[in-house]
């Protein structure tokens, strides 16, 4: 028997420890700390050392707050080794810093924002979403066509490259593996991510200037042009997703006798769909708001062209374009819709990325608890 | 339905790694047969060869003969979809499909496999498979629930379910209760000796006292070295192999002295 044993020796071990810390000299666990509101005291004093420049020397306002983000960098951790120690005084830098580098993140985003939502909201109205630009000058006329545009460009978009993307991914995850070929497409399709839109737009309008002979629009060439950006981003992300799905699953699907494309089709790509779909949203997201390939091959126009294949097309990045650039006369009706419009690209594009969250939601396994 | 394997000079490798050599064996039909062995010395690898799930993994191969009712699985003509058909499997872990509901994971061997069949007929399929793997009673209020939302020793009985709605000949399990609670355990030990009526049944197990209690044979595999390739040290009927077996090494494995 050796389990008496055992714990006859931890019972000694543990009375020695006993012993040893009845002797060893007491150590505080409690040590002195900053007040809960000391980083709010402080950032309320470097607001004033900021706000001190600005009215004594009449500095501009970008100067007070370099000034008082500067004082409250230094100032709290000084404060903080003084009384918490140098440990703590790391760690509120530190966090002071990353919550600096978040507020420059946010400037842009919420500037951009406050802008086109400013300058944007008062053009929106039921004419603005009804209405095309026919016959219009000055006042009035709506996005009623660049928005149908968008619209049937993006999705012809979609439709060319969601089959390819996903089908490129299948043959590099679930054939390909290690293969050189696959080796190969990995590396073209890295090499197309890196293509800039206005060569992918030369490249569609070479193409149709092809079968269709020079000075060539259509809407659907603006889609072939976006599709060659998306391709690249739908095999990525369908890759990644297909890479999730357990091998387990696919023997499991192997052990009952399932031929292998069946195991594909019906395990391995619902297992994955929710990732797929939100791949292909964010995508499409992506390429919505692409300019230089559109202005090539799908032009613009002030009227309604629901015909993806025949005479040009506008989309709203382009409507956008031409509106500020050539905003008629008088100029601010045509800059007034170039703003609306922008805002309504960034509702548009918001938009589709939310409804990739919620179908990535409705796509996910359940779990059932 | 239940068949026997003959096993002759088989050598299997991963690329240019042979992992087991020269095997012979006979597997009767219905029976349970046990493989036992330290880590590593092939026995996982040996039974994925039966129902050729082995060359799922790039570049594995096998060499020698693996019969199955007179025919060689590894002739050339031989679909290997069909074979896995024939010869199901249940794996260590508990891998329900998980877009599937707990209904259609029992009927996905007949349904990715696109066989037509009658609601009532599926129906009758899938209460026979879950009472088989004495799953029934505990889900037969929620088979329209996500098989994920069972524990796992559910879930194991889930897949052996699974398996056994496509009426496979043979039944392969590689060490079924390795992630299982000891009552889980205890289910599909008893589940196990219900299926030898009707199935040839063979389990790998790093669980000694689990193939005493479940196994008609065992088959004890080991390695020469390491870095060596494993091989079958002994096959004999369970009682001899845990009373009295014939290699020094099985003694000294089971008995716990082992090295």
């Amino acid at each position: 028997m050796e389990t008496p044993t055992h714990l006859q020796e931890r019972r000694d071990a543990s009375d020695a420890a006993a012993a040893e810390a009845a002797s060893a000299p007491f150590v505080p666990l409690v040590r002195p700390q900053l007040p809960a509101q000391a980083p709010l005291l402080v950032a309320v004093l470097a607001v004033a050392v900021g706000a001190l420049p600005v009215v004594v020397l009449g500095w501009g306002p970008v100067g007070g707050v370099l000034v008082a983000a500067v004082a409250f960098l230094v100032a709290l951790p000084v404060w903080s080794n003084v009384v918490e120690g140098p440990r703590k005084a790391t760690d509120r830098l530190a966090t002071s810093l990353m919550w600096s580098a978040f507020a420059i993140a946010l400037v842009p985003l919420v500037s951009l924002l406050w802008q086109v939502v400013g300058n944007g909201f008062p053009a929106l109205s039921g004419e603005f979403f009804t209405f095309s630009m026919r016959n219009v000058v000055g006042e009035g006329g709506g996005i009623y066509h660049a928005l149908v545009g968008t619209l049937i460009v993006t999705a012809w978009a979609a439709a060319i490259s969601v089959p390819v993307g996903v089908m490129a991914a299948i043959y590099l995850v679930e054939y390909g593996r290690g293969s050189r070929t696959a080796r190969v497409i990995t590396f073209l399709v890295d090499v197309m991510t890196g293509i800039p839109s206005i060569v992918a737009g030369l490249f569609a309008y070479a193409l149709f200037v092809l079968f269709f002979g020079p000075g060539v629009r259509m809407g659907f060439g603006g889609s072939v042009a976006l599709a060659v950006l998306m391709v690249p981003i739908v095999v990525r992300s369908t890759e990644e997703m297909l890479k999730l799905v357990p091998d387990e699953l696919r023997e499991a699907s192997y052990a009952l006798g399932v031929a292998k494309w069946r195991t594909v089709t019906k395990v391995v790509l619902p297992t994955s769909m929710a990732g797929i779909v939100t791949g292909v949203m964010l995508a499409v997201a992506r390429v919505a708001g692409e300019t230089a390939p559109l202005l090539i091959i799908a032009g613009d126009t002030d009227s309604v062209n629901f015909n993806a294949f025949a005479e040009r097309m506008a989309t709203l990045p382009v409507f956008i374009y031409y509106s500020y650039m050539q905003p008629g006369i008088p100029p601010e009706f045509g800059r007034e819709r170039a703003w609306g419009a922008a805002l309504v690209l960034i509702a548009l594009v918001m938009g589709l990325n939310l409804v990739a969250r919620a179908v990535g939601r409705w796509f996910a396994p359940k779990t059932g608890r | 339905m239940a068949k026997s394997i003959d096993i002759s000079d088989l050598d299997i490798y991963y690329g240019d790694f042979l992992a087991v050599q020269g095997v012979n064996m006979t597997i009767r039909a219905r029976s349970v047969t046990a493989f036992i062995g330290p880590s590593g010395c092939g026995k996982s690898t040996f039974l994925r060869s039966l129902n050729r799930m082995h060359e799922v993994i790039p570049g594995a191969r096998v060499e020698g003969k693996v019969v199955v009712d007179g025919q060689s699985l590894y002739d050339p003509g031989v679909d290997p979809v069909e074979v896995r058909r024939q010869i199901g499997m249940v794996f260590q872990r508990p891998n329900p499909f998980p877009t599937m509901s707990i209904y259609e994971n029992v009927l996905a061997g007949n349904r990715l496999n696109s066989k037509k069949m009658k609601k009532a007929e599926a129906d009758d399929i899938v209460e026979r498979s879950l009472r088989g793997a004495n799953l029934w009673t505990e889900v037969k209020d929620r088979l329209s629930k996500p098989g994920m939302g069972l524990s796992g020793g559910q879930q194991q009985r889930l897949c052996i379910a699974r398996a056994i709605a496509v009426e496979p000949q043979v039944l392969l399990m590689d060490e079924p209760c390795s992630a299982l609670d000891p009552i889980s355990t205890a289910a599909i030990e008893d589940l196990i000796h219900e299926l030898k009526s009707d199935y040839t049944i063979v389990i790998v197990t790093h669980n000694m006292q689990q193939a005493a209690r479940v196994s008609d044979e065992t088959g004890f595999f080991n390695l020469k070295a390491t870095g060596e390739p494993g091989h079958l040290v002994e096959f004999n009927s369970t009682q001899k192999m845990f009373a009295n077996p014939d290699d020094p090494s099985t003694e000294a494995y089971i008995s716990g002295r082992f090295g």
